[in-house]
């Protein structure tokens, strides 16, 4: 069973349809129960880090996921759900994320490389570059081909330890990381479920293989 | 080199696709679902759908063509047309939309902005501008579907809806819309060199020449209309020929 968590700051709909084409057994909840009997856990959102997590942290949903995946279980955090798997963020003052891959989320540069203003927040498709060696479980097994990912953020995520980032995207001239990841748990900055057939199949990966 | 988005603007009324020219007259194309299939197939990047009548019939009711569409579409779906409230964006987000594009009930009461990006986040929250030039050389926004002026001028209502919290802009020439023959890029600069945050420039683009102009002023994204519904250039053959002449687009 795949359980899709729900804590009020996403749609899920798209996450779910596209988790449905490759697992029938797929709820949506803000049950902490239902993260118990999850064989493997999504964390989506879009918005604000600290909305999310006092929502998450309200819910009992935090503690829960930090114990379950601390023994393994496996999580996929996308776009907010990947920036709060990490130690903290500065959006809106510093605070603390779940801890669970190691470093911090801080804001997209207003300028680019060559100091010439880009836009914020980063909204568009970006080829990625995958620069981890090669994984025991991997987001990319059923990749075809390495391909371009939708991104929509105002922050991005600096992870402390270089193995833990697993893909990057070009943005700005600067390397934006794409896809972090700590043994079972790892998170995509892009939105898998809304970057065709080749977010499908991260996607597909991430129930399949992972 | 930032990429551009090329996005596909299907126009809705009656269930069917529509097209006008200058915001006057209706064609229809075809379906809505087939349509936007067609498109994702050949690598489109976005989809915005807006619903021509919506702010005269008081309501929008494209929530059953954007469910059916996300169900084999798994790009981003913009929905525009007749959205007045929070409530109203709630509905069509959980139809399987991603963002709201949102003009005559912002220029009424600009806070619902505001309203918006609070409650679903500014990515979710697009400001739809019709602009109008005008004797001056500057631009008005319409709204109502083009029948009423709002007296605000374009570029300085682009950034109040920054500063409002709008996540992107919608900006379509009136004056171009429809004619396919070329785009305002005089509007189109004015505008980006206003804000910081995304623009997505539409109205009178006609082939890839006209793409990559816009994409040296440097917006975002391209919406185009006329130029795919009327199968005079195929989505593929657009970004093929955009890349050949040094743009920066995704292609699958």
């Amino acid at each position: 069973m795949i359980t899709i968590i729900d804590y009020g700051l996403s749609n899920l709909l798209s996450i779910k349809r596209a988790v449905s084409l490759y697992e029938k057994d797929v709820i949506i909840s803000d049950n902490p129960e239902d993260l118990f009997k999850a064989d493997k856990i999504i964390l989506p959102g879009v918005g604000a880090f600290v909305y999310g997590m006092n929502r998450m942290e309200q819910l009992g949903l935090a503690e829960v996921i930090r114990e379950q995946c601390t023994n393994g279980k496996p999580l996929l955090g996308i776009c907010l759900g990947m920036q709060m798997l990490l130690d903290s963020s500065e959006e809106g003052g510093k605070h603390d994320g779940l801890g669970l891959i190691h470093g911090q989320v801080v804001s997209i540069p207003a300028v680019d490389m060559d100091g010439i203003q880009q836009d914020v927040p980063h909204i568009g498709w970006g080829q990625l570059d995958v620069t981890a060696q090669k994984l025991e479980k991997s987001l990319f097994s059923r990749c075809n081909k390495i391909g371009e990912a939708y991104f929509v953020h105002s922050y991005e995520a600096k992870v402390d330890d270089g193995k833990d980032l697993v893909a990057t995207t070009c943005y700005g001239g600067r390397n934006v990381a794409a896809v972090i990841q700590r043994e079972n748990v790892a998170g995509c900055q892009f939105h898998p479920e809304k970057s065709g057939a080749f977010g499908l199949s991260l996607i597909e990966s991430f129930i399949k293989d992972f | 080199m930032k990429k551009i988005r090329i996005i596909a603007r299907l126009d809705i009324k009656d269930d069917y696709v529509v097209k006008g020219r200058q915001l006057e007259g209706v064609r229809r194309i075809g379906d809505p679902n087939e349509l936007a299939l067609k498109y994702y197939n050949d690598g489109i990047d976005e989809i915005i759908y807006v619903d021509n009548v919506a702010s005269l019939y008081g309501r929008n009711s494209l929530g059953d063509v954007v469910y059916k569409t996300t169900e084999n579409i798994f790009i981003p779906v913009t929905v525009g047309g007749g959205i007045r409230s929070v409530q109203d964006v709630r509905e069509m987000l959980s139809k399987g939309a991603d963002k709201v594009a949102i003009n005559t009930a912002a220029i009424k009461d600009e806070s619902l902005i505001t309203s918006v990006a609070e409650a679903f986040g500014a990515q979710c929250m697009v400001l739809s501008i019709q602009a109008k030039k005008k004797a001056d050389n500057s631009w008005e926004a319409l709204y109502d579907n083009g029948r009423e002026h709002s007296g605000k001028d374009v570029v300085e209502w682009a950034k109040r809806g920054q500063e409002l919290g709008a996540g992107e802009i919608l900006l379509t020439s009136v004056d171009h819309d429809g004619m396919m023959n070329g785009m305002d890029l005089d509007l189109i600069k004015a505008v980006n060199e206003a804000v910081t945050i995304p623009v997505i420039a539409c109205g009178g683009a006609r082939d890839a020449d006209d793409i990559y102009a816009a994409e040296q002023i440097g917006v975002s994204a391209v919406a185009l209309g006329s130029i795919l519904h009327y199968n005079k250039a195929m989505v593929s053959d657009i970004k093929s020929q955009l890349s050949a002449k040094g743009g920066n687009v995704r292609l699958i």
